[in-house]
């Protein structure tokens, strides 16, 4: 479903390279795990998926679903089915939370051809999906994100996913900020989505998240390259060595 | 000598001149008032205020006002739906009330010529210092208006709309209205029309006791029309009065806004929405004066700048000796989006008390890239999401009314006005 082949990719205002020639391919129904240590470019990677103009891709290929994504913008390739859960989801006030979310459906539903939801129909899926994730729907009255604690942004974040049914479903960050009961109702949510025909990328720095969202693969990124795959195990391994061993056997 | 004679004059200057000339003899008024026109033409005669007269700095009314057009002997204006359902509509078509009465309990209504003609009604009918252009124009050559009376303690449960409509010509209009105590009531006042136009306006407003006003005013003039107006009030002890202003047309536009806090406890809201478009001029310029203790106010801005339009707003608070206690914030924040636009924003505080707690600040920027981000990455298309970022900044200040039918009327013109130029 993603291939990413050989990227380099650089910030644009200053030149600065932070991806430098990384290999990384997530097939269809598989989970992969991102980690490693801070500065590593996790992040980076996960806004160069979405399309975030500030980054510069000098070199290799991104591949989605065997196409280039490289030339569309975050809202093309938002339709075309790739979502990023933010690390720091943006407050926007004035943009009433229920209002948005109307947009960005019939957005997507429009470039994808199909008929907009009415708002009866879009209120009863709001409403589900927002039970599933424990959210109060008065918070979805307010402005998007403003004055949410950490943790109702990361839950507003998993509401939109289940929401806009993505294919290819990347999380930032996902678990930083939260308290264990998030944890779980994020992990749960993310879960429910699991499908033979959904890929998750979950970018983590710690391996608490992977308790409850198991990957199948465990991806570790330094300096702007993946230097060691593996099976879940990794994770364990890096939770128990930290990064320092791989590093070194990757030098 | 009066350094402001013109040796010639500029073809508005020429054009009011003669206008007055042709027009006076339909004016109402009795013998009081016409003293009173024929001052205000003399100070007209000085010519228009420049940017060199500090108050029309960044509005050069000399270079601006490029023509005036001639008086339409008919007016084939007619009422508009009004802004909020159920209101009790006073309209002036051309110049002329038409109107008699509200129907609402408590709310009394007489015309400003039958007051011009009955005497009684040359209070204010001057300029208020020499440049002021506004007060001569509209001295010179009202001809109509409202003059409303809201009983004591009346709680009005329908708005007033004072509807100010021109197809093309000059028009000049005033409307009084004072809230008596602990009265309650909302009033729209809407300026509008068609064509090429010059048009004045002033109302003032008293505010009583206890009494509490939400004043609208909902300036849509075609970008063929130059817009003077004139909101004054005073406020009287424990008074409220919120003030909107939306301005979304118009060519040449001044909109001034004097408020006095005099009464001690009172509290003035201005809340300002500047929507500019085009080659539209637009300056919002308020006077405030904290005069009594206890005083509270509060002055938002929000301004919208696109194609090659110019805004102003000069914020003046005043705070006198006595006005001890005195809480004002000031905040006028511009989103320019085009190049060739601008804004031009001068906050002054000029404080003579000295327990006071008084704030200004000013900012433009432009659209935040990370929210543009965040939108787009949710697969709203970017000039969606521009379009939701400008709105939620100027809804901002629309949803701080606390009144649900006002705010969604009020939407629904930014609506319409992004649909055209967003």
């Amino acid at each position: 479903m993603l291939e990413i082949k050989n990227l380099h990719a650089r910030i644009a205002e200053d030149g600065t390279e932070i991806i430098r020639g990384l290999n990384l391919t997530v097939k269809a129904g598989e989970v992969a795990a991102i980690m490693g240590p801070n500065g590593s470019g996790k992040s980076t990677l996960s806004y160069i998926l979405a399309g975030r103009e500030d980054y510069e891709v000098t070199e290799g290929e991104i591949l989605y679903n065997g196409e280039s994504i490289l030339e569309m913008d975050p809202a093309e390739r938002s339709s075309a089915g790739i979502f990023l859960a933010f690390q720091y989801p943006m407050e926007i006030p004035g943009v009433a939370t229920m209002e948005f979310l109307k947009t960005a459906m019939n957005a997507q539903r429009r470039a994808r051809g199909e008929e907009e939801l009415k708002i009866p129909d879009l209120l009863k899926r709001v409403r589900a999906s927002a039970d599933e994730l424990n959210m109060d729907m008065a918070m979805l009255k307010r402005p998007l994100n403003v004055g949410f604690s950490g943790g109702e942004k990361k839950r507003a974040e998993i509401l939109q996913m289940k929401l806009l049914e993505p294919k290819l479903c990347i999380l930032d960050e996902t678990d930083s900020g939260l308290d264990i009961d998030a944890l779980k109702i994020v992990a749960d949510g993310v879960n429910a989505l699991r499908s033979p025909e959904r890929a998750v990328v979950v970018i983590t720095h710690y391996q608490r998240l992977l308790e409850y969202i198991v990957p199948d693969t465990v991806h570790v990124l330094y300096r702007g390259q993946v230097i060691k795959s593996g099976e879940k195990d990794l994770a364990l391994e890096l939770e128990k060595n930290g990064y320092a061993g791989i590093i070194g056997e990757a030098a | 000598m009066n350094v402001h004679a013109q040796t010639t004059r500029t073809p508005a200057e020429a054009a009011l001149i003669d206008s007055f000339a042709g027009r006076v003899s339909e004016l109402p008024g009795d013998a009081a008032v016409t003293v009173r026109r024929d001052e205000a033409l003399e100070l007209l005669k000085n010519g228009l205020p420049s940017r060199r007269v500090e108050a029309w700095h960044y509005t050069d009314l000399r270079r601006l006002l490029s023509s005036v057009p001639a008086f339409k002997p008919v007016s084939e204006a007619e009422p508009v739906a009004p802004l909020i359902e159920r209101s009790a509509v006073l309209a002036v078509l051309g110049g002329a009330a038409v109107d008699r009465n509200t129907g609402i309990d408590g709310v009394t209504v007489s015309t400003v010529a039958d007051r011009l003609i009955e005497g009684g009604m040359t209070d204010g009918l001057a300029a208020a210092e020499p440049h002021d252009a506004v007060g001569a124009i509209n001295a010179a050559f009202v001809s109509d208006g409202y003059v409303i009376d809201i009983a004591e303690g009346a709680n009005l449960d329908r708005a007033i709309e004072l509807q100010n409509l021109h197809t093309g010509g000059q028009a000049h209009s005033r409307f009084s209205v004072k809230a008596a105590a602990g009265a309650k009531a909302t009033i729209v006042e809407r300026q509008a029309g068609d064509g090429e136009a010059l048009v004045s306006s002033i109302s003032d407003l008293d505010v009583a006791d206890d009494a509490e006003v939400l004043w609208i005013v909902l300036q849509e003039q075609p970008d063929t029309a130059s817009y003077l107006g004139r909101f004054s009030a005073r406020l009287g002890k424990n008074a409220k009065l919120t003030l909107f202003v939306m301005n979304s047309g118009g060519k040449l536009v001044r909109q001034e806004v004097r408020v006095e806090a005099a009464g001690e406890g009172s509290e003035f809201r201005l809340r300002g929405v500047n929507l500019l478009a085009g080659e539209a001029h637009c300056d919002v310029t308020m006077v405030l004066d904290h005069i009594a203790p206890d005083t509270y106010s509060t002055e938002t801005l929000r301004n919208v700048v696109t194609g090659r339009a110019n805004g102003v707003f000069q914020g003046q608070i005043r705070v006198a000796r006595d006005a001890q206690k005195t809480d004002a914030k000031m905040a006028c924040n511009t989103l320019l989006l085009s190049d060739d636009g601008g804004f031009s924003a001068k906050p002054e505080l000029e404080i003579f008390a000295d327990d006071v707690a008084c704030g200004h600040g000013a900012t433009v920027t432009e659209i935040d890239g990370n929210h543009l981000f965040y939108l787009m990455a949710r697969g709203i298309d970017e000039k969606t999401a521009r379009g939701l970022l400008v709105k939620a900044f100027v809804a901002e200040v629309i949803e701080e009314l606390d009144d649900e039918a006002v705010v969604e009327a009020l939407e629904g013109k930014l609506d319409a006005w992004f649909v055209e130029h967003g």
